[in-house]
């Protein structure tokens, strides 16, 4: 007879609890929008500073019919999926190399720990110099600040490989391109998606920074255009559509994890050990 | 250590449970849990509950431990209702490695009741040196529990509960993830400890042998819905050890009976009433 | 003579980079990278002097303090947030709104509501930085173990005992995750506040060397900057190990076993 909860003692669950808290959240949501639209209509903050949270949310619906919004949009995008791609392959290739090879990742370590604190953004000078207002400004940044998320994950996944597994199957007589296969990659696999979900959210970060800051083209220009024309709903809702697309890239990369990753447990059963 | 003096009223229970009910609400509907459990343990007595898997003995215990409401019934501990845990009782868990703080080395998590308590640091230090030194731990004070092997460990969480000074030590299947050899230790250090100091425990256990080699007493249960198969008296010498204890013939019929009653249990037989033998 | 094969790997790679770069600037001057001897000695000369208290310590005083306070904040509020779950439910969809917000679009806004001042600069690092201190605080908090929260309850350690003793160092490898996070982001914002909206402080002086071609002072900035990061990740990682040196140890023998 089963006795749920009963081992671990947990508390007991009720039948309504999983969508109470699904309401509770869509209450807090609600509840933070309600108050956006009452401070500034009750003045405690200058409604041209803060405009309600309705006056904004009109002027981003009212931007999403606009072509000129999308291309900022496409920009800013195109930007982060150009910087990020460029960034993962440079990082797995890199980090694939130097962590498989003990005097590569000895050498380059004091290099590698230096460098990777710099905050991207000491390069904007250089990339203004460099690009202007290209988007090659911000895919420079971009592309700086990913490499190091990825590369540092790569190499915990390339130090994870199990010495034994690797080392049966190399007297089992698989080759390199087998090993890689069937030991090194499926090990490599997960902290190379968490790597890649971490550069996703930085490189939207740069992405921004350097349109905000640069001038290149894309929603971050926008931003600093409306806010020095004074066009302040539209800044807000601007700002509010950056958050949106942070949210969707969130979703889409755990996505992309999970499905990668349920393929390779699934490929995992066939390692040989 | 001296031996502890019990309650001025000799014919009160130390630990009281009556009627005790409890039903857990799922998705998939109501489980009766526990349907009715009833039993007194004397100060000073040291009973082991033993049952199937699955008679609710860790629901029994979060209820007596207070650490879990009943649906119905109460527990009483030396006459005061529990409504939470209570003061002075103790708990041994069978997970050592979860049971004791990993920031904390061996000597701080022993102390750290007392501490909570606002015991002064001179006392506190005596009662954790001699705690430490009931279970043979005294050469580890500034390990860290994740350090020493499950044994250890478990000796560490029982040296807690021994300081904390308790009337009452509960102890769920402590040396069920603890191998055979360090469990025969550890069995024979909780016969000595209790000894020395007085308390009344409730030991539970899935090993028969266990229950019946430590037990003044060992309480059967059904299966879930949980009642009393069985409470039988365990009239074995009060001085036991390892060899010769288990090698007495009436520890072999007392196992056997024991034995039989939980392979009734499992089929789903259960008592017209319970009784003591 | 180990430690003298330490020293080679140490300082080979960087030896090496810096000769090529010698190499490369040798001859004809290049627009756009000096040579490191003229790199060092503007250095010096940029660096060492006023600048120090007029622009480099008070950007520091402004991070420090912004991430101090994101610190504190998330972490009570986090505590708070953590332990009580309906308060939890209400408010994660919300606040994973705002941590998915990138935070240099602050800037704007923080400008607008605050003019450009200090205390707007410091709320811009604030505004970024507290996100992954308080969610991962959240986290650290509703993770704590069931059999050592039964523990704990078993012996009474309740209350704000309860925090100190309990949940406070158990959440505290999550915490410290946050943290890290949260000064790379206060760096970047530090910076970014400066270069957008200010007349003084490292991002503003670096900006300006940009704006009047002064190239080599310039590089010069970004290497102060580079040495910032360095310097606070050197300092975190410090910090991390002594304060989860447990943590790290108990990982250890879980791995090894």
């Amino acid at each position: 007879m089963l006795n749920p909860g009963v081992e671990s003692g947990a508390p007991r669950t009720s039948r309504r609890t999983v969508p109470v808290q699904q309401f509770l959240g869509l209450a807090g949501i609600l509840g933070f929008l309600l108050t956006w639209e009452l401070v500034p209509r009750a003045g405690i903050i200058e409604a041209r500073f803060l405009p309600p949270a309705s006056d904004v949310l009109g002027a981003l619906l009212r931007a999403s019919g606009l072509t000129a919004f999308w291309v900022s949009v496409g920009e800013t995008m195109l930007a982060w999926f150009l910087g990020l791609l460029i960034a993962v392959i440079a990082a797995v290739v890199l980090g694939f190399l130097i962590g498989s090879s003990a005097f590569l990742a000895k050498a380059t370590s004091s290099t590698v720990e230096f460098l990777r604190p710099i905050p991207s953004v000491a390069l904007i000078p250089l990339a203004v110099l460099m690009f202007g207002v290209k988007i090659e400004s911000s895919l420079m940044l971009i592309i700086y600040a990913s490499f190091w998320q990825v590369f540092i994950q790569v190499l915990y996944g390339v130090a994870d490989i199990d010495m034994v597994a690797n080392n049966t199957a190399k007297s089992y007589g698989l080759g390199r391109m087998a090993r890689i296969r069937y030991v090194v990659f499926p090990t490599a696999l997960p902290y190379l998606m968490t790597g890649v979900r971490l550069a996703a959210a930085v490189a939207l970060i740069l992405a921004i920074t350097a349109e905000l800051i640069i001038g290149s083209p894309g929603l971050g220009r926008e931003i600093a255009l409306a806010q020095s024309g004074g066009a302040i709903s539209g800044m807000y809702a601007l700002v509010l559509a950056t958050g949106l697309i942070g949210v969707l890239i969130n979703v889409l990369m755990r996505f992309i994890e999970r499905k990668a990753l349920s393929w390779h447990s699934s490929v995992r059963s066939e390692v040989i050990v | 250590m001296p031996v502890r003096e019990s309650s001025a009223n000799e014919a009160q229970p130390m630990l009281s449970v009556r009627g005790l009910k409890k039903v857990y609400k799922t998705d998939g509907g109501e489980v009766e849990a526990v349907r009715n459990l009833t039993f007194d343990l004397r100060p000073g007595e040291l009973a082991c509950l033993v049952g199937p898997s699955g008679s609710g003995k860790t629901t029994l215990l979060k209820c007596i431990s207070g650490l879990m409401a009943p649906t119905e019934g109460e527990v009483l501990l030396d006459g005061t209702r529990v409504v939470g845990p209570p003061k002075k009782m103790a708990v041994v868990f069978q997970e050592y490695g979860r049971s004791l703080f990993p920031w904390m080395r061996v000597r701080e998590n022993v102390e750290l009741p007392l501490k909570n308590q606002g015991m002064p640091k001179a006392e506190r230090g005596r009662l954790v040196d001699e705690a430490l030194e009931a279970v043979g731990l005294a050469h580890v004070p500034r390990s860290y529990p994740w350090q020493l092997s499950g044994g250890m460990q478990q000796r560490v969480a029982i040296a807690r509960a021994v300081a904390y000074q308790p009337e009452v030590l509960l102890m769920d299947e402590p040396f069920a993830a603890v191998d055979a050899q360090t469990r025969a230790d550890l069995e024979d250090l909780i016969r000595t400890v209790w000894k020395r100091l007085g308390v009344t425990v409730l030991f539970v256990t899935h090993d028969i042998d266990e229950s019946v080699y430590l037990g003044e007493r060992v309480i059967i249960l059904s299966s879930s819905p949980t009642v009393i198969q069985e409470d039988i008296t365990i009239d074995l010498p009060a001085d036991r050890d390892q060899l010769n204890t288990r090698a007495l013939p009436r520890f072999t019929e007392l196992r056997h009976h024991v034995y039989e009653q939980i392979q009734l249990a499992k089929k789903g037989q259960r008592p017209a009433a319970a009784g003591t033998r | 003579m180990t430690w003298l094969k330490s020293l080679a790997y140490l300082v080979g790679l960087p030896l090496l980079l810096v000769l090529i770069w010698w190499g490369l600037t040798l001859g004809r001057p290049n627009f756009f990278f000096p040579a490191p001897g003229l790199l060092m000695e503007t250095f010096g000369e940029v660096w060492f002097g006023e600048r120090i208290i007029t622009d480099v310590l008070p950007s520091l005083g402004r991070l420090f303090a912004g991430v101090a306070a994101a610190i504190a904040i998330g972490v009570m509020a986090g505590l708070l947030i953590g332990s009580v779950r309906w308060l939890r439910s209400l408010l994660e969809p919300t606040l994973e709104f705002f941590r998915a917000v990138p935070p240099p679009v602050l800037v704007p806004v923080l400008m607008l509501l605050m003019g450009i001042n200090d205390s707007m600069k410091v709320a811009v690092i604030i505004s970024g930085c507290i996100w992954p201190v308080l969610l991962n605080t959240i986290e650290g908090v509703r993770a704590v173990d069931g059999v050592l929260s039964d523990s704990a309850r078993t012996y009474g350690v309740a209350g704000w005992a309860r925090v100190r003793y309990l949940v406070l160092p158990s959440a505290s490898p999550q915490i410290m995750a946050g943290v890290r996070q949260c000064l790379s982001i206060g760096l970047i914002l530090m910076v970014i506040s400066e270069m957008f909206a200010s007349s003084s402080g490292l991002g503003f002086t670096i900006v300006q060397f940009q704006r009047s071609f002064a190239i080599p002072e310039m590089w010069s900035g970004i290497i102060v900057l580079g040495l910032i990061g360095v310097a606070m990740s050197f300092i975190f990682q410090w910090t991390e190990r002594r304060v989860l040196r447990w943590y790290h140890g108990q990982k250890e023998v879980e791995n090894a076993g």
